[in-house]
């Protein structure tokens, strides 16, 4: 009995024994403790770093640390043709590139007073949207994994490949598209990316209306985000939110319809809402959102005019390039582009659209160079983080987790 | 009345001692005052039931380079009553290079003053929490300054030690 006894209390068994056992329920809650969430925790979306402050399971100060990813892409801007900043805006909101293209040459073509065809604008409203749709549904996905119902993750991707195939078509380009040009498109949409178009939008709400089942039917997942992380309408206003999380507060905010761009005033949707603010109403707003972006799209193919997709300004608007190789004139001004830019008139703009996460700006000042003097990125991921703090506080752990989900923050955009 | 009249008369009325400074490119409204008033003309703007700017969406700064007064503080403000976005500038100075922190204001305003700092190295007076946003507490430049090159400064940014 002494050598089985011996055998199977090994030494640290012992000396957990023999220590101190005197603990109470009350020494153990009484003790603080700092936990440092990220910036490689899979749940944080990329790098977010958080400082946590507990007292036992929950939540009593939380500090956010950025940085991790900033490649200084304004300083990049300042030093580069408005042309070459093109591809550079993919990399902001990795997850939409196509929307991030189009608020870019917005704001430069408002800048430098360039008008695109009416053709060229419907295309930008047609990916900007689809670019929508691929983020909420990695959103969806993301966030439904994060809490644990890991098959939602891979029907949603499942749906967005579909999406990345229409810009493989489109483009050439999966992820990194610069798609967009100042005062156009790269290039028309062909007919069968058009009609792949219709296709995914015809065979989506079925498909979108199963994730919904597969998620609203699920009681471990509604008990873990009903009423979790809830903001008030005047907090979430007064800290900067804006896109999806604003709308899931009760306020009624989207530049699609409040400050017009593009041709959207020539397009019939509704803007969901919601009045609880918590994860649960972000989750159920982005499906909304789902759903109306496939109805925009639906509308956009049937309105599309024919017609180019350049303006015609060719000082300022890149040539073609078979052009570029027949036709002298054109070779002239494609050198004088690409060498010194398009030399915007000495002024400053602010322009942003409705991105996938939010009010997405660019601050533009021109000295009449070539190179903008100043470029400030309005990220929506950066302000809507925040508010994190405020959102976690006297939650549990496995809730942040949740929180985070439901903000859907891309660190590219939050970090620039 | 259209409503940038509607705010200028009524910014003149309750400051008159201010000067502002009215500028208007592809009608967007840009106002330019001291730096000394700003907290009480953002809060005036935001608490005025006829303007109600309620949305501060972003705060930047412009580096002149070689201007007297080097800096220029740049906040996009937003009024979602009205649909309407306003610009506000002040001035600030490389000697003196602070100005009060509109975050008493905006809660919005915290995060982005503090990558204002963290890029130009402006002061915002008053600040609840005013460290760097991106860059690492112990850098010593202001990346987004025009005299900060652009393939940064070698040695600056120390690897972590083994």
């Amino acid at each position: 009995m002494k050598q089985l006894d011996d055998e199977f209390n090994p030494k640290i068994l012992n000396a957990l024994l023999k220590s101190r056992n005197d603990y109470t329920i009350e020494d153990a809650l009484e003790n603080e403790m700092i936990l440092n969430m990220g910036p490689q925790h899979p749940a944080t979306h990329g790098v977010l770093r958080l400082l946590l402050r507990l007292d036992g399971e929950r939540i009593i100060g939380c500090v956010p640390e950025l940085g991790y990813l900033h490649r200084g892409y304004e300083k990049m801007a300042e030093n580069m043709s408005y042309y070459e900043y093109i591809p550079h805006t993919d990399r902001l909101d990795y997850i939409s590139p196509m929307a991030n293209n189009v608020a870019w040459v917005l704001a430069v073509e408002k800048l430098a007073g360039i008008e695109a065809p009416k053709r060229a604008q419907y295309i930008r409203m047609m990916i900007a949207e689809l670019a929508r749709i691929a983020s909420h549904l990695v959103a969806i996905g993301a966030f439904a994994m994060d809490v644990g119902a890991l098959t939602v993750f891979l029907w949603t991707l499942r749906e967005r490949e579909k999406i990345l195939d229409i810009w493989d078509i489109l483009c050439g380009a999966r992820f990194t598209n610069s798609y967009t040009r100042i005062g156009g498109v790269a290039n028309d949409a062909q007919p069968e990316a058009l009609a792949k178009v219709k296709w995914f939008i015809d065979q989506f709400e079925p498909y979108l209306a199963e994730v919904e089942q597969l998620l609203n039917t699920n009681r471990i997942f509604i008990e873990r985000v009903d009423g979790v992380g809830v903001i008030s309408k005047d907090e979430a206003i007064d800290l900067g939110f804006s896109g999806p999380n604003l709308r899931a507060c009760g306020v009624e905010f989207d530049l699609r319809r409040n400050v017009p761009y593009l041709c959207y005033s020539e397009i019939d949707f509704n803007i969901p809402t919601y009045t609880e603010g918590d994860c649960l109403a972000r989750y159920f707003l982005r499906l909304d959102e789902c759903r109306e972006s496939a109805k925009i799209v639906r509308q956009v193919i049937e309105k599309m005019p024919q017609g180019p997709v350049h303006a015609d300004m060719p000082k300022q608007v890149l040539p073609q390039k078979d052009e570029v190789y027949t036709k002298m004139e054109e070779l002239i001004h494609d050198f004088m582009i690409v060498n010194f830019g398009i030399n915007p008139p000495v002024g400053e703009i602010y322009h942003a659209i409705e991105g996938s996460k939010g009010e997405l700006g660019f601050y533009l000042v021109s000295k009449g160079d070539g190179h903008p003097w100043k470029c400030k990125i309005r990220s929506p991921s950066f302000n809507n983080l925040q508010s994190l703090p405020k959102l976690v506080i006297g939650h549990l752990i496995s809730d942040v987790v949740a929180i985070i989900g439901s903000i859907d923050p891309i660190m590219g955009e939050a970090d620039k | 009345m259209d409503f940038k009249e509607l705010i200028t008369q009524k910014l003149k009325e309750k400051f008159p001692s201010v000067e502002f400074e009215l500028t208007e490119y592809r009608d967007e409204l840009t106002i330019k005052f001291d730096k000394k008033f700003i907290v009480e003309v953002c809060s005036f703007l935001k608490a005025s039931l006829d303007l109600e700017f309620s949305w501060c969406s972003d705060v930047t700064a412009v580096d002149w380079a070689n201007r007297k007064n080097r800096f220029t503080v740049v906040y996009n403000i937003f009024s979602m009553k009205h649909n309407f976005r306003l610009r506000l500038k002040a001035d600030v100075d490389e000697s003196d290079c602070n100005i009060d922190s509109v975050s008493s204001v905006w809660q919005a305003a915290n995060w982005q003053e503090r990558e204002t700092y963290d890029m130009y190295g402006i002061k915002f007076n008053n600040h609840p929490d005013l460290r760097r946003m991106y860059m690492p507490e112990e850098f010593e430049y202001h990346p987004l300054r025009k005299d900060f090159p652009l393939m940064g400064i070698p040695g600056s940014l120390p690897l972590p030690k083994k």
